[in-house]
């Protein structure tokens, strides 16, 4: 298995999706001999040319309303959104228009549109360039939703989000687009709606998605060190949401912290934590804890920045509230 | 010219949403509906020239384009009143009716939300190469939106086969387009995007019909052009919405004056296409099509509550 970066890996699963299938194609900025300011689309307007590696002018509401045209017309359009602060730009294209023709069609519409936008707090990039909406499009039926958090995951998810005949968003963190992960050589594919447990334990379930799950890695490894034995859940997909793997996780460890970067009123944690607390509520040995950025703006200087976004020892803090309830070994 | 086939296309557009105001009144009609009628001259007269595997994409004041597209009234009267048998099995309604197999790709209820996903379908037509045309209808509010004027400049780069139609009727519900716009309106803004364009007086269906052959000639080309036609809106804003706030009673009879109907049938008389009486019969079979789309919708079954949940996704992994 190679090792590649979360960058490369998503610009594999383009380059094998563009290889495969000629109606697949990119719209988005600076994504031509620049290769995308993340470098995910390096070397594809080469490879595929500028028909189908397509530069567009700053209309973000009107590339993704051409890619909602050309996915009905049977293209497989990727819109490539520079950060995804700017989806605010296509909020009427991507939640009034792609989550909705199918249905408001009665089935008529197919719309298998992937957007792909980054996430995250990284170098002080201020309000503007640092949230995490997935919850936003979590909230929005008509959508698919995913978070890839390693570079497997990366080329996996992209790969199925291109063939999936629904419109889907790829969310991926910006401090991951340069971490190293094994990648399998060959075909790879990871379904929509299929959390992983990225780490075994026993004692208590971390679930994270995204650049969190590999800060609940961090916390299971301090944790480990105190002798706390940690599972691990990777979300990987909000929509679908894979129910079945969260609760059985917990069910077994019977105490759950849930950690995402988004806003923490209102988001990603407290569906979860409420799953958890409904279907397992007389099983829990300890109330679920989340862990999420404060409700603020993301600030800019990196102190501040540091306090919003959620740490490796938010994630222990949380862990041993609920282990309270632990009985000594 | 022969004007008959038009002629008769108008007409349903009538007698339909006349209709559509009836069964509204008689609460048969969910909702809104956004009339089209004293418009007809517009949709017909863009829609005569297009294949039957062109793409037309619309607005909430839909109806008169689905049906100038070649829609089927029943069905279309199904959708509007909720029907399982409509054409969106009852999911859209008035603002939403789509009729794929027809090339209609849906009326739209966000203001200029159709213009942006239209580039995408004529983008789609210039890769494929396969000479069909994009036709995106939008009122002179759209004008106003930011997608309409990023729309045009990627029409403009990339050549893309789609004539935009704005159909200035002079008002968005209650404000008048003076008090809305401070430029020169669509065809000006359009030609400073490098489109051709050309204005039209959108209450006269020959005018339309020429200015349509010469516009989808030069998008079947190749060409982006628009469409401004001048028409008036005649009722509120949508079947049951008074006028009398703001709108003259004198201003909605000159409006009414200037019927696109009224004036193609001089012409047909005129120049010896139709008589009288048969433009009489044409009438009555017009409104037993409409009679009969009515029964077909009333008798209809409304959707089962279950459908509620369908549709929302093309693939079932997970249902979300
Ligand atoms: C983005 C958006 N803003 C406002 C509305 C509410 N609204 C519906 S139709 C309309 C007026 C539209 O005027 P115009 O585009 O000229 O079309 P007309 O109704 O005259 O046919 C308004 C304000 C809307 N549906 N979408
Ligand atoms: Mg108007």
């Amino acid at each position: 298995m190679p090792e590649i970066t979360y960058a490369a890996a998503l610009n594999r699963a383009l380059a094998e999706a563009m290889r495969e299938d000629p109606k697949v194609l990119i719209l988005g900025e600076d994504i031509g001999s620049l290769g995308g300011i993340f470098t995910v689309t390096d070397g594809l307007l080469a490879e595929f040319g500028p028909e189908r590696i397509r530069e567009t002018p700053l209309s973000e509401a009107s590339f993704m309303g051409c890619g909602i045209g050309l996915a009905l017309c049977g293209w497989r359009p990727v819109v490539e959104i520079m950060f995804s602060d700017f989806l605010t730009m296509c909020m009427d294209q991507l939640c009034n228009q792609a989550a909705k023709l199918r249905y408001m069609s009665g089935g008529q519409a197919t719309i298998p549109l992937t957007v792909r936008a980054p996430i995250g707090a990284r170098n002080s990039a201020a309000a503007q360039h640092s949230q995490s909406p997935q919850a936003w499009f979590a909230h929005t039926p008509g959508l698919r939703v995913v978070l890839p958090a390693t570079p497997a995951d990366a080329l996996g998810l992209l790969a199925t989000a291109i063939e999936c005949d629904d419109p889907v968003v790829v969310l991926e963190h910006k401090l991951l687009y340069g971490e190293k992960g094994l990648v399998p050589a060959g075909r790879h594919r990871v379904p929509l709606g299929k959390a992983e447990v990225k780490r075994p334990g026993t004692d208590l379930t971390l679930i994270g998605l995204s650049r969190m799950t590999q800060i609940a890695l961090q916390a299971a490894e301090e944790l480990a060190n105190q002798d706390v034995d940690a599972e691990v859940v990777d979300l990987r997909s909000l929509v679908p949401l894979d129910r079945e793997t969260v609760l059985a996780s917990v069910a077994r460890t019977r105490r759950a912290v849930v950690v995402d970067e988004g806003v923490i009123d209102f988001g990603v944690t407290a569906e979860i934590a409420a799953l958890i607390s409904t279907e397992l509520f007389g099983e829990l040995l300890a109330p679920v804890s989340r862990v999420g950025a404060l409700a603020t703006p993301v600030p800019f200087s990196p102190p501040l920045e540091k306090a919003v976004i959620p740490q490796v020892e938010d994630v222990t803090a949380a862990a041993w509230k609920c282990m309270q309830g632990k009985p000594t070994r | 010219m022969k004007y008959l086939p038009a002629y008769r296309k108008m007409l349903l557009i009538r007698r339909f949403e006349e209709r559509v105001a009836e069964l509204h009144r008689a609460g048969l009609v969910p909702g809104f509906a956004h009339l089209y009628w004293g418009q007809e001259a517009i949709a017909v007269g863009v829609c005569h020239w297009l294949r039957d595997d062109d793409h037309i994409l619309s607005t909430h004041r839909g109806h008169g384009h689905c049906l100038a597209k070649g829609a089927d009234p029943a069905r279309t009267l199904a959708e509007i009143m909720g029907r399982a048998t409509g054409y969106c099995r009852g999911k859209g309604g008035s603002m939403h009716v789509a009729a794929f197999e027809r090339g209609i790709l849906g009326a739209n209820g966000i203001v200029a939300a159709s213009i942006p996903i239209a580039t995408g379908v004529a983008l789609a037509s210039g890769l494929a190469d396969d000479g069909r045309v994009t036709v995106v209808f939008f009122g002179d509010a759209a004008v106003e939106e930011g997608p309409f004027h990023e729309s045009l400049n990627l029409a403009s780069l990339w050549h893309l086969p789609l004539l935009f139609v704005c159909e200035n009727n002079q008002y968005a519900i209650s404000v008048p387009v003076q008090k809305r716009q401070g430029g020169r309106g669509a065809a000006a803004i359009a030609q400073a995007h490098g489109l051709e364009t050309r204005r039209v007086d959108g209450n006269d269906a020959v005018a339309m019909l020429e200015a349509s052959q010469w516009a989808v000639q030069r998008v079947r080309e190749g060409k982006p052009v628009l469409l401004e036609c001048a028409t008036i809106r005649w009722g509120g804003h949508h079947s049951a919405q008074p006028t009398r706030r703001y709108r003259s009673r004198e201003e909605l009879q000159a409006a009414q004056a200037a019927c696109p109907l009224a004036r193609l049938e001089k012409r047909l008389i005129a120049q010896g296409e139709a008589t009288p009486e048969e433009l009489l019969e044409i009438n009555a079979a017009i409104i037993a099509q409409v009679d009969e789309a009515e029964r077909f919708a009333r008798q209809s079954p409304f959707p089962e509550p279950g459908a509620a949940t369908e549709d929302v996704y093309a693939t079932q992994e997970g249902s979300g």
